[in-house]
């Protein structure tokens, strides 16, 4: 029972931290090329929330893996270590595309974090009380300019429609009840999946049609990012972001 | 050994870098001083924002005060929980604020408005005038805003309640 615990809580820090970790960095690549000065700060302030908040997430999966830290996780882990949905590796596209990314996934980690916050382990619920009030704030600006965008004018709705096609297909895995999910049971008393996947819904359904955005069903792609099956991106991200660390392994600040 | 007196009145000069008007006491980020029965001190701090970039800035200065009350094997622990919020920010530390041109919080945080509601109404730190608005929920750092008041004209940065 302790180890079922154990892995749970393992499992979820790891999707939790490796998910926060590389939107943080694909968001950082918009620094200095937002649109306008107070978008590029926005997106830097999210990315930076999402960094601080994969650092809590990954110092506590590298404490569940008996003393690894924070770093060891995040800088010597290959591609099929990484946990993270394979949304959040695909490149940044145009604003419209970043934007509308962003707001799935906010919807999604906002549904998360408000069933995380009850889990009985106090750490976890520590990191998701924090997390939570951050993304409280992720979420209300990506609906807005979603709904900006979508509902704008004729160009922006019609890229935002475009950037619905470019995204969508890698939806499908933050609405499978996969095992890292439904064996969070262990850690929320009376935890259902089914909840999760609901509470995304019904944000996504409300923002995109205030959006006036068709969300036409679309196949999904589905390739299990959170068991190391990821898109070709991931190895370019992990190629910048590691190579200090792994070029001089005794760096210090 | 100095007592926990003194070494909370000497942490009066760890100042946020990002405001330095605010001590951390006044900011509500040091959280507790502890002192275990072998003299060994710890200094409990708490993040404004998980992804703050002053908390290493502000564990060095801690450090340094604190070595120069000859305290050097001094602990540092971050804790989480209970999560930081703006109302732990003493009047004292709004009126700070204000004074440095930085709209203080208003309200509780426990006020959460739904995912869209009225904003939030910010008195401008330099006319006083109500009539402002939003112009970037991000601002220079993440503990802020940017607005804008529309009598003075001053773009002015408010402290987001959190």
């Amino acid at each position: 029972m302790e180890q079922e615990k154990q892995k749970a809580a393992l499992n979820l820090s790891l999707v939790m931290g490796d998910n926060a970790l590389i939107l943080g960095h694909r968001l950082s690549e918009w620094c200095g090329h937002g649109p306008i000065l107070e978008q590029d700060i926005a997106l830097s302030n999210i990315a930076l929330d999402l960094i601080g908040q994969a650092r809590l997430w990954l110092s506590h999966a590298g404490k569940l893996q008996g003393g690894k830290s924070e770093d060891d996780l995040a800088y010597h882990r290959d591609v099929f270590d990484f946990h993270n949905f394979q949304m959040v590796e695909t490149p940044n596209g145009h604003w419209g595309t970043t934007l509308l990314r962003q707001f799935v996934y906010d919807a999604w980690h906002h549904a998360m974090l408000q069933k995380l916050v009850l889990a009985q382990d106090e750490d976890i619920a520590g990191i998701a009380r924090k997390s939570l009030k951050e993304v409280n704030y992720h979420l209300r600006w990506s609906s807005e300019w979603v709904i900006r965008l979508g509902d704008g004018t004729e160009e922006s709705g019609a890229k935002m429609q475009e950037a619905y096609a470019d995204v969508w297909p890698y939806v499908g895995e933050l609405l499978q009840k996969d095992t890292w999910l439904t064996e969070l049971e262990q850690l929320i008393p009376g935890f259902q999946a089914d909840e999760i996947i609901s509470l995304w819904w019904k944000t996504v359904r409300e923002v995109f049609s205030q959006a006036n955005l068709s969300s036409e069903p679309m196949d999904w792609l589905y390739r299990k990012g959170h068991l190391g099956h990821h898109t070709e991106h991931l190895g370019y991200i992990l190629a910048e972001m590691q190579f200090l660390p792994r070029a001089y392994p005794d760096a210090t600040w | 050994m100095a007592s926990l007196e003194t070494i909370e009145q000497a942490l009066e000069k760890v100042k946020d870098p990002e405001i330095p008007v605010l001590t951390i006491k006044d900011l509500g980020v040091l959280r507790g001083l502890e002192r275990s029965l072998d003299g060994k001190l710890k200094v409990i701090i708490t993040p404004t924002y998980s992804g703050c970039p002053a908390m290493y800035t502000i564990e060095q200065q801690i450090k340094q005060v604190l070595s120069r009350l000859g305290e050097d094997a001094v602990s540092i622990e971050t804790r989480l929980d209970p999560a930081w919020t703006t109302d732990w920010m003493t009047e004292e530390a709004k009126q700070k604020l204000q004074d440095f041109g930085i709209a203080p919080p208003e309200g509780s945080s426990a006020d959460k408005r739904a995912l869209f509601g009225e904003e939030r109404q910010v008195t401008c730190p330099y006319c006083k005038s109500r009539n402002t608005f939003m112009k970037s929920q991000f601002g220079s750092t993440a503990c802020k805003s940017l607005y804008q008041c529309k009598d003075c004209g001053e773009p002015f940065d408010y402290f987001k309640c959190l």
